[in-house]
């Protein structure tokens, strides 16, 4: 016996040593991919590439308020240089011009590449009498100024025709000395992109200290009045990200304190012993290792959100010993001067049959999640799974060995007679529980439409003030939120620009009647080979072009002979080379490329976004069937074109998650359903259990319902673990019908109770949480295990007898 | 961006013969319509300090070396006190020039830009000298500008020379010129032999 205990012990410390080894050395993330599905579409994998690199996630909007709009000013361009210089950023943009004459001297060489006005007809007699007449006009307009330097050598304008065709996307926000503002002009703006891309939080979190410290600096350094301190607000994708991952540890760290706390007060309450409540913490610590260490092995990482759900474990891995503890106690209070931990034996024989079918319960509830394609819920059911598995195992079979020779307890008699008294009251109202059903179905029927929320917002770990800041300043600064994406996908880039510019025609189309705002393409910054060649051959010979200049100019205040530097320029274009990609690099151009055209293995994408109108009919959305067919119109073989509606992309990968959930968890009930039907040998006890349950989910489905939340993954979850937990309950009460000892009853009653409330505190903790995620898990968990308890004991069989007769 | 920028960088001198084209004119229209008996430079300057609002219609002729005619724009011109000028083009072509708060917005058809002088400080001082001149600061005219002011029987004259050498490589003189309480003409001439007169009238209705 002895020796049997011995192995027992020494196998359990081995084997959490090994645990904890494996848990020491997993690699743990918190990056996005915990809700990017593990086989994803390819429209799921250019949305994964948008949200971890798009030039979208990695933009950090900057907000400068305070003190006046000078020192704001000299603030903004100390801070911008400062944070140039870090590295840390692709560009940071302040409304401040920073090397642009490069920009300008590429444009001015290679304008009759670039100018999309360059056909044939553009250098006719009558072409050319046209535009240079254009162009004397603008001369003789205080833009002509402009215009002036490069007029004989560029009368057609065809420089100032490339610049606009590449400023096109942008509108410039509001600038008051040198740097841009808000549209009231009370606050300096700023936007940076940074080079680490938005899935990389510790990334992202770096850049943000970075611009903090730089402010800090810039402002020391600016002499700023303390009596007009300047306040720094920064917004972006990044920003959500790691403000999301801080508040959620914090959070995650006080509340388990704090329940923690509670849960360990109200159990030394119940032991009276400090050893006691240290061990009956050993399953829970076992559970916890052996989940980590078996989501290490089976996937290779572990998400920080398994971690976060696996938390919830404790709510029912916490129970196990609370049975032990109190239930064995009764037997030795029972059989008192014989061997000491006979108790612990007759609670073996009693009770753990139950306590096992409870925990093979919760494993089949948990094991419909491993299938999941959301990463984050397969891993949750594996974690659960190992964890229940080892800390039943350690209840059973290392806890009794260390548990000390004489409990106590007596308090747990007085707590369950106490409890029984209470639910004998309940238990007159039993058939009002009937109506519980029908109220439930009506309010789950009326809200039947917006019972679930399948946005993934819903899951937003952003409060709304912080939302509603970025709304402001990306209206503010005009910043692209691009959520509609056109991607085209070839061999070469080459038969990627050139599919870029099929579309950019239609897409013109679209711009002009106002369908969008605009667009960006590749094209734009380097195009094609061939149209540039195409462009290249529009160019007419020396003499040619000569003649045709002079017939040109006939009318105009102009005399061809001062035009002889257009002629060379002209004669000098069509000698020159094609724009190579190379040959952007140090233009602003180069970064425009970058962005829109990458390479991806073999492949080359293309990236249009396309930016809504903001009025009109299609304001603020973009009518995405209108886009396909604009595509279709245009398609080659070579390459192939796709629209991605960012959001609906988001939206529709997280329904799939939801419906898969829950599906499974259907298929789970139905696993749970033929589990108690195999163990238990009659229907009419696996009504009796299941009955409870299944009213306290449809009771807490309403009352959320009621309370005007609709119902996101977490609340599924929520309601798996309400049936995961209430199936131990509801199982005891089963049970109970067996117990002959009245004083085993109340035992029994009060190690419920208790580790129920241990429960209930544990996630009731969590309800008030400012972190949406954590709140409906502890929102739904709490009120629903509380309730499948009291209904379990309700609708228990035995209430046909006098409810005092159990603890007469 | 780019079509901004590329315009932002092109010759600082363009940027600065926009603001003159824009900011002389509207920096006289201030006083152009003030009733005075005595047309001494000083007290012009007094009653520039006064002026909140000016609004006057100019037509604009210029003489541009590269082209065998003179052009011609026609518009108003406004200023509102203390940082608002306006050049409001209408013939040929509608166009817009606005300088406000250091930043040059231009709009012409589909096109418009705006520009900050805060990126070339050769300008900034410029901008504060005109600031200074529309708060009636004599002193601070003077720092930026030779002066030569006299008066005939046909009216009075009032000749700008820049002091500032960048300025100076632009533009060879400014000639403001008038009759009793009113300012009839604006003269640039560019050191290249380029010049513009400016007539200015007052609204009917005004």
């Amino acid at each position: 016996m002895m020796r049997n205990r011995l192995v027992n012990v020494t196998v359990w410390v081995c084997l959490l040593a090994l645990a904890g080894m494996v848990a020491l050395h997993a690699r743990y993330t918190a990056d996005l991919s915990a809700f990017l599905p593990m086989a994803p579409s390819k429209a799921q994998r250019f949305l994964v590439d948008q949200l971890r690199e798009g030039l979208a996630s990695r933009l950090i909007l900057v907000d400068i308020a305070g003190a006046d709009a000078t020192i704001r000013a000299s603030l903004s361009n100390s801070l911008a240089i400062r944070l140039r210089t870090t590295g840390a950023f692709r560009s940071v943009r302040n409304g401040e011009s920073v090397g642009l004459e490069g920009d300008r001297e590429f444009i001015v060489n290679h304008r009759y590449l670039l100018s999309d006005r360059m056909t044939a007809e553009h250098f006719t007699v009558s072409g050319l009498h046209s535009s240079i007449s254009d162009s004397i006009d603008l001369l003789s307009s205080p833009m002509g100024l402009i215009a002036q330097d490069l007029f004989v050598r560029d009368p057609t304008g065809e420089t100032l025709q490339a610049a606009e065709q590449l400023g096109q996307f942008n509108s410039q926000p509001r600038s008051i000395d040198g740097v841009w503002v808000s549209r009231d002009g009370k606050r300096a703006l700023l936007m940076a992109q940074t080079r680490a891309q938005g899935s990389d939080t510790d990334g992202q979190e770096r850049a943000i200290e970075i611009i903090h410290r730089a402010f800090h600096d810039a402002q020391i350094k600016g002499g700023a009045s303390p009596k007009a301190p300047l306040v720094l607000r920064l917004s972006g994708p990044g920003v959500f990200a790691v403000q999301a991952r801080t508040t959620i540890q914090h959070e995650a760290i006080r509340l388990s304190i704090l329940s923690s706390l509670v849960i360990a007060s109200l159990l030394f309450f119940v032991y009276r012993s400090v050893p006691v409540l240290v061990l009956g913490l050993l399953p829970v610590v076992s559970g916890a290792l052996a989940g980590i260490a078996a989501v290490a092995l089976g996937f290779g990482v572990v998400h920080g959100v398994t971690l976060g759900f696996g938390v919830t474990l404790i709510g029912e891995a916490v129970d196990y010993s609370v049975y032990l503890f109190i239930q064995s106690a009764l037997s030795d209070a029972a059989n008192a001067g014989n061997a000491p931990n006979t108790g612990v034996t007759a609670w073996a024989a009693t009770f753990w049959p139950t306590i096992r079918l409870g925990m093979l319960t919760s494993i089949c509830g948990f094991a419909t999640l491993v299938p999941s394609k959301f990463p984050g819920l397969a891993q949750l059911g594996v974690y659960s799974i190992a964890g229940l598995l080892a800390a039943g195992l350690a209840t059973r079979f290392v806890l009794p060995s260390l548990l000390p020779k004489n409990l106590g307890l007596g308090i747990a008699l007085p707590i369950g007679r106490g409890f029984a008294r209470a639910l004998s009251v309940l238990r007159a109202w039993r058939h009002a529980l009937w109506l519980l059903p029908c109220v439930a179905v009506l309010v789950l029927y009326a809200h039947r439409d917006h019972l679930w929320n399948r946005e993934l917002a819903a899951l937003s770990p952003i409060p709304l003030a912080v939302q509603s800041l970025d709304a402001e300043l990306r209206a503010d600064l005009g910043a692209p939120d691009v959520r509609t994406l056109i991607i085209l996908t070839g061999k070469t880039s080459e038969a990627v620009l050139q599919a870029s510019e099929a579309i950019g025609k239609s897409l013109d189309t679209m711009v002009a009647t106002g369908a969008i705002a605009s667009y960006q393409a590749p094209s734009r910054y380097l195009p094609s080979a061939a149209t540039q060649q195409l462009r290249r051959t529009s160019l007419p010979s020396a003499e040619e072009m000569a003649a045709r200049l002079k017939s040109a100019v006939k009318g105009l205040p102009i005399q061809a002979a001062r035009l002889q530097p257009f002629l060379r320029d002209i004669d000098a274009a069509r000698a020159s080379g094609l724009i190579r990609r190379s040959d952007l690099v140090g233009t602003s151009l180069a970064s425009g490329v970058d962005a829109l055209l990458v390479r991806r293995g073999k492949q080359w994408n293309g990236l249009l976004p396309l930016q809504a109108a903001r009025s009109g009919p299609y304001a603020f959305s973009v009518d995405t069937t209108r886009v396909k067919q604009a595509i279709a119109s245009t398609a080659t073989n070579e390459v192939e074109a796709t629209v991605l509606d960012l959001k609906n992309e988001a939206d529709a990968l997280y329904s799939g998650y939801l419906s898969d959930a829950m599906r499974l968890s259907l298929l789970g009930f139905g696993a749970i359903l033929a589990l108690l039907l195999f163990s238990l040998r009659s229907a009419r006890r696996v009504f009796r259990v299941v009955v409870p349950l299944i009213l306290a989910v449809l009771a807490v489905m309403s009352g959320l319902a009621l309370a005007g939340h609709a119902l996101t993954i977490l609340h599924l979850v929520g309601l798996l673990l309400i049936i995961a937990i209430g199936s131990n309950y509801a199982l005891f009460f089963d049970r109970e019908s067996s117990l002959t000892n009245s004083n085993a009853a109340s035992r029994m009653l009060a190690s419920l109770l208790i580790a129920n409330l241990t429960t209930v505190i544990g996630f009731g903790t969590l309800a008030f949480s400012s972190v949406p995620v954590l709140a409906s898990l502890g929102m739904t968990v709490a009120p629903g295990t509380l309730l499948a308890l009291l209904f379990s004991a309700v609708i228990d069989s035995n209430a046909r007898k006098d409810p005092e007769c159990l603890i007469a | 961006m780019l079509g901004f920028s590329t315009f932002e960088c092109s010759a600082r001198s363009a940027i600065l013969a926009f603001t003159l084209t824009i900011a002389v004119p509207c920096m006289v229209v201030g006083a152009a319509l003030v009733p005075s008996a005595d047309n001494g430079l000083a007290d012009l300057m007094n009653r520039l300090a006064l002026r909140q609002h000016g609004h006057v219609s100019f037509v604009e002729r210029q003489f541009l070396g590269i082209l065998d005619r003179a052009t011609e724009t026609s518009g108003e011109l406004l200023y509102d006190a203390p940082d608002r000028l306006e050049k409001r083009t209408l013939k040929p072509k509608p166009e817009s020039l606005i300088l406000d708060h250091g930043t040059l917005a231009i709009q012409r058809g589909k096109y418009a830009r705006s520009l900050s002088l805060r990126d070339y400080p050769h300008i900034g001082l410029f901008i504060d000298s005109i600031r200074e001149t529309l708060a009636g600061d004599l002193a601070a005219l003077n720092r930026s500008y030779t002066l030569a002011f006299k008066t005939g029987s046909d009216g009075w004259t009032l000749v700008l020379i820049p002091r500032d050498a960048r300025l100076a490589d632009l533009i060879a003189n400014i000639q403001v010129s008038g009759v009793s309480d009113e300012i009839h003409m604006i003269e640039f001439r560019r050191v290249n032999g380029d010049h513009s007169v400016m007539t200015l009238s007052p609204l009917p209705g005004t």
